[in-house]
């Protein structure tokens, strides 16, 4: 296998992007990866979790492929519900590390505004078991809802516990220019604002809105002529457990987030204490409380805790969310992969301004898919 | 319309009916994926609540004011049903629960009416 | 005598009544209705209701009672003029969910207020010709009201079933039926319409009681029996009113009306009405007691039964929830709610 690196990225704000078209994102945020690259692109691999539903457009790598004037190469479109973006950086790396090519792009994109509300629950809700979840009547969020109640009652929290998490994202997105929000929240707020599926508060509750991130990856002899520091991927890997919550052994535990993170670790040959920021799969607090616990950055039902602790601050030990976090940066599922790679990128060169989390070296972004059906995990790591 | 898909969950969705394995005995509910070997069984619709939440914002087709559960079988198996006659602050975890067939989903006027399980407090105690 | 040749009675009997009542003086303050009410409340079906659910639900019961497994079943038949399909059957669902086999007969039956006694004498028919070892036979409703109209403040949901099998088996036995019939167009409701239209006081003696004691007084003739010898007695309730001056014009008392009496509760259940009265009375009768049930169909016509109850009643009805289980269940809601939740709202 052959060491992989970023050789470029690019993005535009999450939000409700009314007059642009999913394929006229996806280019937008390639192009800013290609400006940053200049190497010519071999293959193009789009993470996209609803495109055909929402976006009613099917060959999104080929329609993303020619649109950016990339025709001719090897283009396909990457599923994975909300790990859409992780697992197309996945297949990436595996091309790149493999030698099949040498310089890879990656578009992490979704469309979701053309579509009204109700449509967008039914097609989120399609990373969840259809014939036993989402034909009962349940959606992504109400799904994570059942857990944070589970959670609440074996650990002994309040719904309160969870409001660090928005918080801590807010705080973050009012200084990151490419959020969908960019203003400061209290915890008062959180606990105030009302239940979009108690016990889960509006505001810490996500909008899936629209956007797309890129990052271009390239072997190591092709990024020797690039400046600046080297960003390795230096672990990727993608781990999968049951869709429906009642076939888990364990509904408090992400099997898949587990597996995929001591996987990606390993590989890169990293501990837990050396990872300096992390970006996580957050549309509410109780996605990235389990994410943390299943990761292995702290103990089980210790989450909310370490939240309130202020270890996810830009300033604590477990830094997550550091550009805003799908609750404040923004939530647009199938890019959410890349969103993070394109922010951590930015953390290990130490071009994140406000948002700098100091002297980071080491950086883990985790994505999932469904309720945590699906993980896809990736370790960056800077070098001098 | 996904009238075949409907038609093939009836077994499950009106008489709550899981997988036996025959030699080892184990009791599962959806059945396996490839049941050849399993043999049907109807549950008994007895559980408790394990978790459970507001529905929120529905998707097309769904009420928005539903309860949703995970509940716990008497035979094991945990499933995911809405609650019904019970209001959300009502719910307890652990509270006993039977099953019930009730509409899960009407497809318009022009559509089928989808029946399946859901869960109440028990109607009378056991 | 009107009875088969061979002996039947009901060896599983099911009550079922929704969650929900609106009171008729929540319906009186929208519509001015005034403070002459016929009755006090009536049950209101939740959203994921209709006559296919509760239909279900009373099944399942009757099945515990008769403790028949619902393999042996040889028909479900449902009474009903609320059927949720205009085409498809109730039954071949209803038989699905109670896990009935394959070798079953499955339909739906339509006569108004009567259709679940309509099944009910067809399953006396099959089992008593011994060509069925169980029939069910259901009555459920859902019934609905033009806004506003005097029949809105009594339509009302419920559902009952009864498993007819041999008589040696019966928690009461059917010891003889009757019906009358005349065309009489007190009340109907033509295809594709939401409510149905009636008569007004037109309902009432040519139609109700002319048809009820007709039935009546032809049984107890053809029986050789005084009101006296019964009990109870169950009348189709539309109102509090009719089934205990229908009672008094027969010759009974208040005490043989009043354990099967629920429209003041529950209002109208329509096809589930006089079966749901019956599940009531069972669940209080002594063997021996005898029991007389007349329900009435408008367009019009009327069945009449006598049954005796056996001493394999008492022990069977503790089996499934009693009627009061339901009644006891109670949750009031307003005027918009049940507005919404049946359909009375313009929704585009």
């Amino acid at each position: 296998m052959r060491n992989v690196y970023i050789a470029g990225i690019g993005q535009t704000p999450v939000g409700e992007h009314w007059d642009s078209s999913l394929t006229t994102l996806a280019v937008r945020a390639l192009s800013a990866a290609r400006r940053e690259a200049e190497l010519p692109i071999q293959a193009l691999y789009v993470g996209n979790a609803l495109g055909g539903e929402v976006a009613g457009q099917a060959l999104l790598g080929t329609t993303v492929a020619t649109a950016a004037g990339l025709g001719g190469i090897e283009a396909m479109r990457v599923e994975a519900g909300g790990a859409s973006g992780g697992a197309a950086l996945r297949q990436a790396y595996l091309a790149v590390a493999g030698g099949a090519f040498d310089v890879v792009a990656v578009v992490g994109v979704e469309k979701l505004t053309d579509v009204l509300e109700g449509s967008i629950e039914a097609a989120l809700a399609l990373a969840l078991d259809s014939d036993y979840e989402a034909a009962q009547g349940l959606t992504l969020t109400a799904g994570w809802a059942l857990l944070q109640q589970r959670y609440m009652h074996v650990y002994g929290y309040a719904d309160t516990a969870f409001a660090p998490f928005p918080v801590n994202a807010h705080r973050n997105g009012s200084t990151n220019r490419a959020a969908q929000y960019r203003s400061a929240i209290s915890r008062e707020q959180v606990i105030r604002s009302p239940k979009v599926a108690a016990p889960i508060a509006l505001l810490d509750s996500s909008t899936a809105a629209d956007g797309a991130a890129a990052v271009i990856i390239a072997a190591e002899q092709v990024v020797r002529k690039l400046s600046g520091p080297r960003i390795r991927v230096a672990g990727s890997a993608l781990a999968s457990a049951p869709l429906a919550l009642g076939a888990r052994r364990d509904l408090l535990w992400l099997e898949a987030a587990e597996q995929s993170a001591q996987g990606a670790l390993k590989q890169a040959g990293v501990r837990h204490a050396d990872v300096d920021v992390l970006e996580l799969s957050d549309q509410h607090g109780i996605v990235a409380a389990l994410s943390l616990e299943a990761g292995g950055f702290v103990e089980r039902g210790m989450a909310p805790q370490a939240a309130a602790d202020n270890l996810i601050a830009r300033e604590g030990t477990l830094p997550i969310a550091t550009f805003g976090g799908c609750k404040a940066r923004g939530d647009a599922p199938g890019a959410l992969g890349v969103y993070q790679i394109v922010e951590l990128t930015q953390q290990l060169r130490g071009t994140s301004g406000a948002n700098q989390v100091a002297d980071a070296r080491v950086a883990f972004a985790q994505c999932l898919g469904g309720l945590g059906a699906t993980a896809a995990t990736h370790v960056l790591v800077r070098e001098d | 319309m996904q009238l075949a898909k409907h038609w093939r969950l009836k077994g499950s969705r009106y008489r709550l009916e899981g997988a036996r394995h025959p030699h080892t005995g184990a009791i599962c509910f959806p059945r396996p994926a490839d049941a050849a070997e399993w043999e049907a069984v109807p549950l008994s619709g007895q559980g408790v609540v394990e978790s459970f939440a507001a529905a929120g914002k529905a998707a097309d087709g769904f009420a928005d004011d539903a309860v949703m559960a995970l509940v716990r079988l008497a035979e094991g198996p945990i499933i995911t049903a809405q609650l019904t006659d019970v209001a959300l602050d009502e719910v307890k975890i652990d509270m006993p629960v039977e099953m019930v067939t009730r509409k899960l989903r009407d497809l318009g006027p022009e559509g089928l009416i989808v029946y399946g399980y859901k869960f109440r407090p028990l109607l009378v105690e056991r | 005598m009107p009875k088969p040749t061979l002996a039947t009675g009901i060896v599983g009997y099911g009550a079922y009544v929704p969650r929900f009542r609106i009171t008729a003086a929540e319906i009186s303050r929208i519509w001015n209705g005034g403070s002459l009410l016929p009755i006090t409340e009536k049950s209101v079906p939740g959203i994921d209701e209709d006559t296919i659910t509760m239909a279900i639900e009373a099944g399942r019961h009757a099945l515990a009672r008769a403790a028949v497994p619902a393999t042996e079943l040889g028909a479900v038949w449902i009474g009903s003029e609320s059927h949720p399909y205009a085409v498809k059957p109730s039954g071949t669902i209803v038989a699905e969910a109670l896990g009935c086999g394959l070798e079953i007969s499955a339909a739906d039956w339509e006569f108004a207020c009567k259709a679940g006694t309509e099944a009910l004498t067809a399953s006396m028919g099959m089992v008593g010709s011994g060509m069925l070892a169980y029939a069910m036979a259901i009555g459920a409703d859902t019934a609905q009201g033009r806004p506003g109209d005097a029949l809105e403040y009594t339509a009302a949901a419920g559902a009952a079933a009864l498993i007819v099998g041999p008589a040696d088996q019966a928690l009461a036995t059917l010891d003889a039926t009757l019906s009358v019939v005349t065309d009489t167009p007190d009340f109907f409701r033509r295809a594709e319409q939401t409510y149905p239209v009636h008569g007004n006081r037109f309902t009432g003696t040519p139609a109700y009681f002319a048809h009820i004691t007709n039935a009546g007084r032809r049984l107890l003739a053809q029986l050789g029996a005084e009101p006296g010898d019964f009990r109870y007695v169950v009348f189709h309730q539309p109102n509090a009113k009719f089934p205990q001056t229908v009672g008094k014009q027969l010759g009974f008392g208040p005490e043989q009306i009043a354990p099967g009496l629920l429209a003041p509760r529950i209002g109208n259940t329509y096809s589930a009405a006089a079966l749901l009265g019956l599940c009531a009375t069972l669940d209080v009768a002594e063997p021996g007691d005898r029991i007389m049930v007349v329900s009435y169909g408008s367009g019009a016509g009327a069945d009449a039964y006598a049954l005796t109850v056996t001493d394999r009643l008492p022990a069977a009805r503790e089996r499934a929830p009693l009627t009061t289980a339901y009644l006891e269940r109670r949750v009031e809601v307003d005027y918009a709610t049940y507005a919404k939740w049946r359909g009375k709202l313009v929704q585009g």
